[in-house]
């Protein structure tokens, strides 16, 4: 579904994507981790081309998603992104951020769209809280309130760039649980995420990244019992210090 | 002063209407309303294009906006009020010569504050927005200028009465606004200075003061939510 091919980003003289080269399968749950500043975001980002590449093709289901000249906002709205700082939009109610892109994009009528989102709603946990502003929510429901707006597009892929990070740790499980029951019926998603526990419950896949570059892709098992990379070998222990989040 | 009232308050209000063209106090409501009206939305279109990450459409605007900010109103009335004509070819009233002033004049200030709205907008907000599949234009009308706006509400409203206030420079090019015709009144009756301007400046604060007054009950009620 997605094919990187010898992908590099520069910012300024920084190589935050170092000749990338991988591919997704639909249906694929991919999670990637590393430590902060090896790449994992400006992976995922660059899927949807909130970030630009220097060199190398993305390719999502056979088309060049860097082209110019390709229908940015036809091709975006075919992938749910949902963001570390949710990025709800504060004046509009929770219902109003579920329908506006269904309906403003998709063409959707305002009772299609007010149907579709209180079901997604629902299926997050919240359908008492259309009503709400996103500033009367707490910071996990907001995620969810999120997660229930990209999926009103009924994206094909779903992308994920940190997004329990800037939850308080109570509220880390709720959001996950909503993307583990996405994982188990068959959604293709990419999540980038600290949260190995998750990683190694709902993964197909897990990408291991550091400086630019993939350097472990292995199952779960594989990722947390036998990881080859030396870098790999540290980060696992590094979490497994006293005073890391446990694995 | 009774007398002063009795004699003139229909000149105040509304000038030599309807024996002649409509003046006074509606005069100026008028031509704020229609600077007002005008330069608001010239101020976002503008306030778009300063923060467009197109060169072509910032810069020219850019230009403006130092030239305006760096010139007096005067000099922009008195401009407008020999060039206007040169290049149409056709006399213009004094009306929207003033008009024309104003609106250039505040669309450029506008601009700054409708800018400065833009970018006090996360930038998580427009790029979620485009994330979502909006267009630019969809994002901007339906996400980034509704919140810009209403943050820019305190700044938008000093431009607003700042702009009723210069109004009263269409006296140097003779539109027969308030200010106008309180000189006119003064003339005629000469011995009363004080209560004809006294008049003139209350008239302008109970303008200015209702206006603030209204925008902060919008602000109060937008911020409810």
């Amino acid at each position: 579904m997605i094919e990187f091919r010898n992908v590099s980003k520069f910012y300024g003289s920084f190589r935050a994507l170092h000749d990338v080269t991988e591919t997704i399968a639909r249906g694929e749950v991919v999670v990637v981790c590393g430590p902060s500043g090896s790449g994992k975001s400006t992976l995922i980002r660059t899927i949807n081309r909130l970030e630009p590449i220097d060199s190398g093709q993305i390719l999502l289901n056979g088309e060049d998603v860097h082209r110019p000249g390709l229908d940015v906002d036809r091709f975006r709205s075919g992938i749910g992104f949902v963001f570390q700082q949710f990025n709800l939009f504060p004046h509009l109610s929770v219902l109003e951020n579920c329908t506006l892109a269904p309906v403003k994009v998709r063409g959707l009528s305002e009772a299609e769209a007010r149907e579709r989102a209180l079901a997604l709603l629902e299926r997050v946990g919240l359908s008492g809280k259309a009503q709400s502003y996103p500033a009367q929510l707490s910071g996990g429901q907001q995620q969810r309130v999120a997660i229930a707006r990209a999926l009103a597009m009924e994206p094909p892929l779903m992308l994920f760039d940190e997004p329990t990070s800037a939850l308080d740790p109570e509220m880390v499980s709720e959001v996950l649980l909503v993307i583990r029951d996405l994982a188990h019926k068959g959604q293709t998603l990419v999540c980038v995420t600290h949260e190995m526990g998750f990683a190694r419950e709902v993964a197909d896949r897990i990408f291991f990244m550091d400086e630019g570059r993939i350097l472990e892709r292995a199952t779960p098992e594989d990722f947390f019992e036998r990881p080859q990379h030396p870098r790999a070998q540290q980060f696992l222990s590094d979490l497994r210090s006293p005073f890391a989040r446990s694995v | 002063m009774i007398d002063l009232i009795k004699n003139y308050w229909v000149y105040f209000l509304i000038g030599q209407y309807p024996d002649g063209p409509l003046g006074g106090l509606a005069l100026t409501i008028l031509l704020g309303i229609a600077a007002l009206g005008l330069a608001l939305p010239l101020g976002v279109v503008l306030g778009l294009a300063r923060t467009s990450s197109h060169r072509a459409l910032r810069w020219p605007v850019t230009a403006l906006v130092y030239v305006v900010r760096g010139t007096p109103l005067l000099m922009v009335i008195f401009w407008a009020y020999f060039f206007l004509p040169a290049v149409t070819g056709r006399q213009t009233s004094q009306f929207n010569t003033m008009l024309a002033a104003l609106v250039l004049f505040n669309g450029a200030y506008l601009a700054e504050i409708v800018r400065a709205g833009i970018q006090g907008i996360p930038r998580g907000q427009s790029e979620c927005a485009r994330a979502l599949g909006l267009s630019y234009w969809q994002s901007m009308r339906a996400v980034i200028l509704p919140q810009a706006l209403r943050n820019m509400l305190p700044s938008l409203v000093a431009q607003f009465v700042t702009t009723l206030k210069e109004t009263s420079l269409g006296y140097i090019i003779g539109l027969s606004e308030v200010s106008f015709i309180a000189g006119q009144i003064n003339a005629q009756v000469l011995t009363q200075p004080v209560a004809v301007y006294t008049t003139l400046a209350l008239t302008y604060f109970v303008l200015c003061f209702g206006l603030s007054r209204i925008v902060g009950v919008l602000e109060k009620r937008a911020a409810v939510r």
